[in-house]
This record gives structure tokens, sequence and C-alpha cells, in this order.
């Protein structure tokens, strides 16, 4: 159950988008060699496909562009449309699990097959004893007669144990041979494609491989998730990405000057205290995407506490009569902007201390609002309080 | 910490961002984290070749070192693996330390080479481990119009607020 848990949950190892300037750099450079290669100006919004070619251990390997992403893919990743993101050593998405299989759950999801794989074996063996046992005191029809579930239990584990254990070995074979279910179905590094062809990723020694799969290091996840999304970027339906803090900052000045957002900095200020600055500050400064317009109305925005569980760690925010008592913040908190995008996406694994912290001063918060432009702001205005 | 921060902010208030150049990576050696040592044109007239190079081996050298798979990554993985991975709750990752080691040398960088040439990198994890974002600042005669002024604060403050951890 754990193993399936983190699987499903935990980042497969997602890239984020390109930034508008790295997307701009890019297509420039593409633009330029398409220029010379054609003579002509390509023109267009879009650049014509463009594959990269780099040599890994001997071997070339094309790199290709994602026009959804904005990036050169790097070996091994591809883009997944379920997930509508490019994912690192992209394996497979996973429909039982409900997420990508890639570079940062793959060995979680390995360790799922596997133990599911005992399990089913386990629960078919000793289906099958019951009945034998049954039918040594009561004869074989009588047996299945008088537990007709193990009838039925048989059968499944019996399709099951052959899909899993099959999918196990499988999957054995591929982290052997380090090798991911996409390379495997096309074929990238069989010896059929030619005798010169071999897997450039291998360490050439089995054990090597598995180690390195299973138990090498974890590299931490790219994306904030505990960010909320910039209303006005429509590039996201799912986790939010590192594009939400470029976008955050830059809409973060513009809209310092006015007076919502220092109303409800105010509000955020009594609210959370420095304690909130000196534990994990991880997710209160995770890149509160701004809205690019704010319509606080009077007693519109809520102030919510982050709730226990993960996903809502950031508080909303009430313009109610109680922030006319909070301390006024200038316009200087802008200069200490740049502390506040300083809080990289933190890894997932390291659960941020802070949020009991907001629990116990924003103790008479009112209700959970739902998310819109207001609990970003209060956000933003969280984020604020952090770089003070 | 104030204080680096400020003069860091200071320089920005004078300053106006006037470019980005992004050093790409470098898949030479697999999918390890890289970045090219390629000396970019930009920079031709702001930094000597030889520092901006060796920023980044070391950063390079950095990311091997997160990234080495050796006796210490396994038995780190296997004691993950046996407690259910709940020991990181307790303790960071190997790459976790290693990452923390590279924003603190990121921002020593900045104060010491790059800030005063009117240069800023950008952590590459802050940019999804793709590029290292150099930005360059261009010094303004006068303070300027507070928008461009506070857009090349906010820019920079992700590489300068990036060190500053």
């Amino acid at each position: 159950m754990g193993t399936l848990l983190r699987t499903s949950f935990s980042d497969p190892g997602v890239l984020p988008r390109a930034t508008p300037d790295e997307a701009a750099d890019l297509e420039r450079q593409i633009g330029n060699t398409e220029d010379i290669a054609n003579g002509s100006s390509s023109g267009g919004y879009r650049p014509p496909p463009r594959t990269k070619e780099v040599i890994i251990n001997g071997q070339t390997v094309k790199l290709k562009y994602c026009f959804t992403c904005k990036i050169f893919r790097p070996p091994r990743a591809s883009h997944c449309s379920l997930c509508d993101n490019c994912v690192e050593r992209f394996d497979h998405h996973c429909p039982w699990v409900g997420n990508c299989v890639g570079k940062r759950n793959y060995r979680f999801f390995y360790m799922f097959i596997l133990s599911l794989s005992f399990l089913t074996v386990f629960i078919f063996a000793f289906v099958i004893t019951h009945v034998i046992l049954r039918s040594q005191q009561t004869g074989f029809l009588n047996a299945l007669k008088d537990s007709p579930a193990s009838v039925l239990e048989a059968v499944v584990c019996f399709f099951s144990v052959w899909s899993i254990v099959g999918l196990s070995g499988f999957h054995t074979y591929l982290i052997s041979s380090n090798q991911t279910t996409n390379e495997d179905i096309k074929g990238s590094w069989s010896n059929k494609r030619g005798k010169e062809n071999y897997n450039p990723y291998s360490y050439g020694n089995i054990f090597t491989n598995c180690c390195a799969a299973l138990c090498g290091p974890l590299s931490p996840s790219l994306i904030d998730r505990r960010g909320f999304i910039q209303p006005d970027t429509p590039q996201l339906a799912g986790p939010s990405n590192g594009i939400t803090m470029y976008g955050a900052t830059q809409s973060q000045s513009n809209m310092c000057d006015q007076d919502q957002c220092i109303q409800s900095t105010k509000f955020v200020l009594q609210a959370a205290a420095t304690p909130l600055l000196q534990s994990e500050p991880s997710i209160t400064s995770e890149e509160l995407p701004l809205p690019g317009k704010t319509t606080i109305s009077g007693p519109c925005a809520t102030l919510t506490l982050g709730q226990p569980t993960p996903p809502s760690s950031m508080p909303n925010l009430t313009s109610d009569s109680g922030l006319t008592d909070m301390i006024p913040l200038k316009e200087e908190h802008e200069g200490h902007q740049f502390l506040t995008p300083e809080e990289a996406p933190s890894p997932p694994g390291m659960l941020p201390s802070g949020s009991p912290i907001i629990h116990s001063h924003t103790m008479h918060v009112l209700s959970l609002a739902s998310q819109d432009s207001l609990h970003e702001d209060s956000v933003r205005g969280l984020v604020k309080l952090s770089s003070v | 910490m104030a204080t680096e921060v400020h003069s860091l902010q200071e320089l920005r208030r004078s300053a106006s961002l006037a470019t980005k150049v992004f050093v790409q990576r470098d898949y030479s050696d697999g999918t390890t984290c890289q970045f090219q040592t390629k000396f970019p044109p930009e920079l031709e007239s702001r930094i000597e070749r030889q520092l901006f190079e060796e920023t980044v081996k070391t950063l390079n050298s950095f990311y091997a070192e997160a990234e080495k798979i050796g006796g210490s990554s396994y038995l780190e993985g296997c004691l993950a693996c046996a407690t259910a991975y709940f020991i990181f709750l307790c303790m960071e990752t190997h790459y976790e330390k290693v990452l923390k080691k590279i924003s603190k040398y990121i921002q020593e960088q900045n104060e010491k080479i790059y800030a005063p040439r009117g240069l800023l990198l950008t952590d590459p994890l802050e940019r999804g481990m793709r590029v290292i974002e150099i930005s360059i600042y261009e010094d303004r005669c006068s303070s300027g119009s507070s928008s461009s002024g506070s857009s090349s604060s906010s820019s920079g403050g992700g590489g300068g607020g990036a060190g500053g951890r």
C-alpha cells in the first residue's frame, strides 16, 4: 500500500516548462540556425521541428524539441500527453496508479508490483490450499459448494498472478538492462537495429544497473506542487511548476502598489508571526502566482489556515474589518521581494514544519475559502511576510 | 545575510536588466546534470573567461557529487527502503545536502565575482535544472521608471534570493 501511494502521489520527475525568456532564447537560436540553413527567414510563430544530436557514450542520441514545454528534452525524457508534462526518464503512464512512472518514482512502482505479485501468489496459494483441505474432508465438489467465494478468488488470482508476475518479470529485465519501457517498445537499443547499437546508459553490469535504479540517489522535485496557479497563465491544469515562480515575481512587483495588496499583507503579517521565518520557509514562499487583476471588495476574502493536509498550506485571507489594525506595510517590502523566490521548490519529502505554526497563529480564522484571486493575494501577502 | 541582501538590492535599484544569457545542459555524459562550459559571447566584455569556466566546472562537480552512485548512496537508499522512507522525515538526502551547498556557493560567487561586474547567477534548481541563467545588468545613471526598476529587482531577485539560501 505504501509503495502504491508513494508511486501515485510522488512527482515522477516532471520537468518544469521553460520560462518565457528561456523559450525566447531557444527559439531565437533555432530561428538563427534555420535562417542560416535555409537562407531565408523562417517566419511564423512556431519554428520548424528541431532536433539536436548529442553523442552519449559513443551513441548518437536525438534530443527533440517539445513544443508544449518549450524545451529540448533531455535524453530519455518524454512528454506525457495524459499528464501534459515532460517527464524525465519516462517509463510509461500507468492508469492503475494514475500517474506517470518516471525517474523519481520508478523504484516505488517496481516495489509496488513486486509486492503485489508476492501478494497474489500468496493469496492464490492459500486459496488452493483451502480448497484442497476442505475437499479432503468433504470431497471436491462439496468443498466448492461450501465456499463459493474461494472459486471466485481462485479465478481472479489466477489471472492476476499471470499478469502481475509477468509485469514484474518484464520490469526486472528492464531494470537490469537499464532501459525504459518506452525505449524497449521502440527498440531503441535493440541489437536488431544494427550491430553497433547498444544502450549507452547501461553500466554494463546487471547488479550495478539494478542498484542504480533502485537504490541510487533520489533527485528532488523540480516543480512546486503547493503553489497556486496564476489565473493569467492558461498553461497549467495540473501541478504548478517553475514557470509560476517567474510569473509571480513579475506580477508581484506590479501589484505592490495596490491597496488591497497592502491590506491583505498587513493582515497576514499580524496573523503569521516571525516564527514562520525561522521555520521551514519553503511553504510560505513558494512562488505564489499573483493574479493580474485583483478585485478585492470589502469582506470577501477569508483567512484560512493551512489545513493538516499538505496541499493547502497557504492561508486564505479575509479583508475584514480586522485589517485596519494591521501594521502598515511600506512599499519597501518590494525591495525584499527577491528573498521570496529564493525558496526553490522544496523536496516533497521534507514536510514543512511551518504549517503548524501558521495554524497556531490563525485561530481566529473563519472558514475555508474557495481558491480565487483573493486567496492568491493573501498567499502573496504571506510570501512577502516571510521575506521581511 | 541582511547586509549582503541589501547590497544586491542596491545593485538592482541602480541597474536595469539588459539581457539574460542561458548556459544549457551538456548531455554528452548521459543524463547526469552537467552544464556546458562554452563561454557565451555576450559575456565577452563582462567577465574573464577563466572565472566563468571555473564557476561552471565547480557547479558540474557539485552535481556529479550529488548524483554519484557508490557505497554511501546505496546505503542511504537501502536504509530508506527499510524504514519505508520515513527516515526522510528526520534527515535530508545526500542530494539535498549537496543542493544546499550549491546554493551557498552560488550566493558566494554572486557576491564576490558576479555582482561587482553587474551579473547575477540564478540557481539552476529554480529553472528546473535546465539552464544556468545569467542576468546582465546595465548601470543606469538615473533610477529609471518604477516598473522597470521593480521588474529588474523581481527577476534578479530570484537569483539573489536563491543564493541567499
